[in-house]
């Protein structure tokens, strides 16, 4: 490998860390680790989803009743939402590899805007649902599992009303950690557009905006697989 | 090989600092790896302590000692201590990190920050779960099974729940490091067939950390969240199966339990070839095998549930995968073996410990397959033939192994030597004590005595007696190399570069290196243990 | 084999001998493997230890030959163990016809039981020496393990499902019956004992105490005091479906799947009704979660599969009037 002369001119790039051999080294280390990290993530939100298919495929009408519950309007256009975050940010990364400062900054902070969007959403989507398990009171419409829930809520006739806590477990655990996600990521990004505001990124470094492009198309992947599955059960 | 250098080197990595902040802050893999060291073996001693509170109480078979709350607690702290906090980090958090880089010709790991921060987490969810253990106490046994944990038991589960929950973060950033540093940071010349067998063990290890540990997480954030706020996933009456819990935490803990040998298998690869002197036999046969052991472990995990109620289809899949994983690890055994002979076998303390290492984890790996088979688990399973079996293969096995490579590696992490006699003395007194501990518990086991049994029917008092006595030999030939090791840290005789004339990377630096390990980048020009030829002098610039 | 100092538990059951033989087998094949490691271990360890310390040794790198001898000939002899073993396995797990049925109940922490004809016990089961036994076993709370070493058997008492087990006593005598999945603090005390009895004995035995009530019949009671006969009636005109002859067989459900009506699907029905609603019915029934218990439950699983026989042949009443059938 001729790597120290062919890089000898990156030696002295700022951002060169002290125990890599050159720049590309650098790069491809973050990239890669970067890609573990998102198979570990895969895995985590695994146990969810076999959890999921292990109820859904024992409880099916429950689910339904449960999903035909959620408001598929809102989750398409939180989708939607997501989408077009994950757009700003790859023109955000873009951006970054043409040395275009501004525009990086710009769009890092547009998909911040539009994360928050879907945090704001979903917040409101929360809130219909654990307001009326708070205090005391009959608890209408309550949709925490526990010993609150108000199955009878839910208006569907013959369904199996007793499992569908277990969806709406599911629910609360499944997008609770999607928005944990999501918002571990917003001061993440807010980092990264500061240090883009800072002049530190240019053609030739720009590997943090890329692997946190990375890390936010993942999120933006596990919750175009969570729409249909919680929202759209039984939809015709 | 070097015999002349009496004085430790100017310059290495335990000089660039003394202070408090420059081991707390420090991004040495070095520093980090000594650090897990400290961690690590204040657990197992609080692991052990546990251990003797419980062989303690079975002395006697009326539970006469202490109450069963106190033995439960005892053996459940025991299993969540070893297990999480001991024998997943052990080898790969100390010898791995220290070595990885050094064997691979690397200044330090991809990303040293988060390899401190790994230690970091390791040392909160450690505080955290010890914390929990000790006001209040945990008894639901390690393996947390539903709805036992979830609604019955009277202990701190979900604050222990997030200790371990917190600690596998380390695991899997441990894991993550080692794999991209493996893949984009060996020296020119170090092809992945040119790897020592300790880097292909830990990188089998890693895979399994990044690919196992994330679900055991998620298995028990479910266990928390249902403990808090009753969720339901693994309540019957709330429509949920406890089966379900058990099919979820297996198939991280089982894998985990490659986790917790395959490195110890990659120290015994690296010392049998320096101390026959001889290439290893099989090396490509050996390495394919950690993978194989790796990929096949995943597939293997049902075989902790064959009387659950399991379909019998199922099941057969299951004991059917679980005899093909055996295989890798018979060839690995062959092939150590192979290694000796027509060598030149020293019988240093590393050496000794390899001896027991094999001798030992025949037996716990071939009463594995007394356990996979479908015939005779239903007999053994939840007895004490289970405990006596993996306690072989982490204690006869495992730690056997990290003793080997703590004694092999010493020289070049401190500089300097230890008193060889004191470590054979040792080896003897742990492998007589083991013994004695482990091997009544087969019988016991196919008697029919249960696991986890405070108290139990009189006619296995004589088998507990002996295991406890074997137990406290076992504790006290622990406390030797503990004893021995710590002193030759101030007093042992400078070792040299190279004192076993092995072949690596590593021994071609200083002992102890310096910080960033290599004033040249090594080219590695010859196949891994190339023991025809002398070993490589270091490079000093 | 010295009583004094046993290795192996009595061989008690039918299958005992056969575990044990399997045993025999493993242990004989794996002894041989690895006391010919060890001895090649040791002899090469002291044939090749280092005489003086500018020994080169041979370069020997490896032999495909070796490598697949040493793979293959293991492998075949795992596939020998674990075809024997499937085999044992698939034994332990299929009841004969014949077998009498033992309700077995798990609870924190003792072990409640009961005969087909009636008598509940608790910690203890009488059978008589020669009669195949099934087991339905199920749990009130946590998982449990009903395990009875000197039978060979064992099965968890999951609650929430009915996990089967069968033996058949080949001794008499007292054999240990023990929790093997850990269940909290008195898990070790949740221990008990299984007593074997020659077929007179156990007639007599049966004889003894009380008139009991079988369960089919505790069940047909249960039907009634429930009201569930208002809705399952004998005729086709009630809101529900016709119970006789159900148990077993085959019913299609209204979301179009099909189900065996065994054990399980009736204690959901009882407890979850709305899960599986049999086709062509209203989802209208009341679930009982909370008004049975789970030997109630049992019992009225008994009365339904009683049903199965055709009514000219009713009486449900199985105390069985002769010796125990030879085999």
């Amino acid at each position: 490998m001729s790597e120290l002369a062919a890089h000898a001119g990156e030696a002295h790039h700022e951002a060169l860390q002290h125990h890599f051999t050159s720049l590309e080294q650098q790069r491809a280390a973050s990239s890669l680790g970067m890609w573990v990290f998102i198979a570990q993530e895969v895995l985590f939100f695994g146990g969810l989803f076999a959890t999921y298919t292990v109820y859904r495929h024992a409880y099916p009408e429950a689910f339904s009743a449960g999903s035909h519950h959620l408001s598929w309007k809102i989750g398409f256009f939180n989708t939607l939402v997501l989408i077009g975050s994950s757009l700003t940010m790859a023109l955000g990364v873009y951006s970054a590899a043409i040395g275009k400062k501004n525009r990086v900054v710009g769009f890092i902070l547009a998909t911040i805007l539009l994360g928050s969007v879907f945090l704001g959403v979903k917040y409101f989507e929360y809130g219909e649902k654990i307001r009326p398990c708070l205090g005391d009171g009959p608890h209408t419409g309550c949709l925490v599992p526990g010993a609150r829930f108000d199955a009878a809520s839910l208006h569907v006739k013959g369904a199996d009303l007793g499992h569908v806590q277990i969806y709406f477990s599911l629910y609360f655990a499944m997008t609770g950690l999607h928005a944990l996600h999501m918002i571990i990521g917003v001061p993440i990004l807010l980092t990264i557009a500061y240090f883009a505001w800072r002049g530190r990124y240019g053609p030739e470094y720009h590997t943090p905006v890329e692997i946190v492009g990375l890390y936010w198309h993942f999120v933006d992947i596990v919750w175009i697989f969570l729409f249909p599955l919680l929202y759209l059960i039984g939809a015709h | 090989m070097t015999s002349e250098s009496r004085t430790l080197p100017a310059d290495h990595y335990l000089k660039s600092g003394w202070d408090l902040k420059s081991w707390l802050l420090t991004t040495d893999h070095k520093r980090i790896g000594l650090m897990y060291l400290v961690s690590i073996t204040l657990m197992f001693a609080i692991g052990s302590i546990y251990a003797g509170i419980v062989r303690w109480n079975l002395l006697v078979p009326n539970g006469s000692q202490m109450s069963a709350e106190a033995y439960n607690k005892a053996f459940t702290g025991h299993g969540v201590v070893m297990v999480f906090f001991f024998l997943i980090p052990s080898i790969p958090a100390t010898l791995g990190n220290f070595l990885i880089p050094l064997m691979i010709g690397a200044k330090d790991l991809a990303f040293p920050r988060i390899n401190l921060l790994s230690w970091y987490i390791y040392v909160i969810g450690a505080a955290l779960t010890m914390y929990a253990l000790l006001t209040g106490g945990l008894e639901t046994g390690w393996t947390f099974y539903t709805p036992y944990s979830t609604v019955f038991a009277e202990s701190n589960v979900a604050v222990a729940a997030v200790g371990i929950f917190i600690a596998g973060f380390s695991s899997i950033l441990t894991g993550l490091n080692f794999i991209v540093t493996i893949h984009k940071m060996r020296a020119p010349g170090l092809t992945w067939f040119r790897l020592p067998l300790f880097v292909w063990a830990h990188y089998a290890t890693a895979i399994i950390q990044i690919l196992g540990t994330p679900v055991v997480a998620i298995t028990i954030l479910l266990v928390a969240l249902e403990r808090l706020f009753h969720f339901g996933f693994f309540d019957p009456n709330r429509g949920g199966d406890p089966i379900l819990f058990q099919h979820l935490f297996w198939f991280y803990s089982h894998p985990a339990v490659y986790i917790m040998i395959l490195p110890s298998m990659g120290v015994i690869s690296e010392i049998v070839t320096c101390f026959s002197r001889k290439r290893i036999f099989g090396y490509s046969f050996i390495a394919m095998s950690s993978l194989a052991i790796a990929v096949i472990g995943f597939l293997v995990w049902a075989h902790h549930m064959f009387v659950t109620g399991l379909s019998v289809y199922s099941a057969m899949v299951f004991s059917a995968l679980t005899y093909l994983v055996a295989v890798p690890s018979a060839i690995k055994t062959f092939n150590w073996t192979a290694t000796l002979f027509r060598g030149s076998v020293q019988w240093d303390t590393p050496m000794i410990y390899v001896f027991c290492f094999i001798g030992l984890f025949l037996i716990g790996g071939l009463t594995g397959l007394f356990l996979g088979n479908l015939g005779t688990d239903v007999h053994l399973t939840d007895t004490y033939f289970v405990v006596a079996h993996f306690h072989y293969i982490m204690v006869g096995g495992a730690i056997m192994g990290y003793l080997g490579g703590l004694h092999f590696w010493w020289p070049k992490i401190t500089g300097r030597k230890y008193v060889e006699s004191w470590g054979k003395v040792s080896s003897l007194l742990v492998f007589v004590g083991f013994n004695l501990t482990f091997f009544p518990q087969f019988v016991l086991g196919y008697l029919g005595m249960p696991r986890r049994y405070w108290s139990y029917p009189e006619e296995f008092q004589i088998l507990n007696v002996l295991s406890t006595a074997g137990a406290t030999i076992l504790g006290f030939g622990y406390l030797f190399p503990f004893s021995y090791l710590t002193h030759s840290v101030f007093r042992g005789e400078p070792a040299g570069d190279n004192p076993w004339g092995a072949k690596g990377l590593e021994w071609t630096t200083q002992s102890p290196p310096k910080t960033h390990n290599f004033d040249a980048v090594p080219v590695v020009d010859e196949e891994p243990y190339d023991y025809a030829s002398p070993p490589k002098e270091t490079v000093r610039v | 084999m010295n009583p004094a100092f046993p290795l192996v538990p009595v061989r008690a059951s039918s299958v005992a001998s056969e575990v044990d033989a399997l045993f025999l087998f493993i242990l004989t094949v794996t002894g041989i493997a690895a006391v010919g490691i060890w001895i090649a271990l040791l002899y090469f360890a002291i044939r090749y230890r280092r005489r003086s310390d500018d020994e080169r040794p041979a370069e020997i790198e490896g032999s495909l030959v070796l490598e697949l001898t040493w793979t293959i000939i293991p492998f075949l002899l795992m596939i020998a163990m674990f075809v024997w073993g499937a085999k044992v396995f698939f034994h332990l797990n299929r009841p004969p016809d014949d077998a009498m049925t033992v309700s077995v109940v798990g609870k924190r922490w003792m072990w409640k039981l009961q005969h087909p004809t009636g008598q509940r016990e608790v910690n203890q089961l009488h059978v008589p020496v020669g009669r195949a036994v099934k087991l339905v076993i199920t749990s009130e709370d946590t998982i449990h393990s009903f395990y009875v070493p000197a039978f060979r058997i064992k099965k968890d008492a999951v609650p929430g499902r009915y996990n089967l087990a069968w033996f058949q006593a080949t001794r008499t005598g007292t054999y240990h019956l023990f929790c093997a999945e850990y269940c909290g603090t008195e898990h070790s005390r949740m221990t008990g004992s299984i007593v074997v009895m020659e077929p007179e004995e156990y007639q007599v035995w049966l004889a003894g105490g009380p008139a009991p009530e079988s369960p089919v019949l505790q069940g047909e009671k249960l039907f009634t005091d429930l009201n569930c006969i208002t809705c399952h009636r004998m005729d086709d005109a009630g809101r529900g479906p016709v119970l006789r002859g159900v148990f077993g067989r085959s019913v299609k459900l209204a979301s179009g799947e099909e189900i065996t009506a065994d054990a399980a699907y009736v204690r959901e029905s009882i407890l979850i009704p709305t899960a599986k609603v049999v086709a062509g019915y209203q989802p209208v029934m009341p679930t009982y979660q909370g008004q049975v218990n789970e030997e109630q439950i049992l019992a009225l699983i008994a009365y339904i599969e009683s049903l199965r026989i055709p009514a000219s042949a009713a009486a449900p009443a199985r105390t069985p009037t002769s010796g125990a059938p030879s085999r």
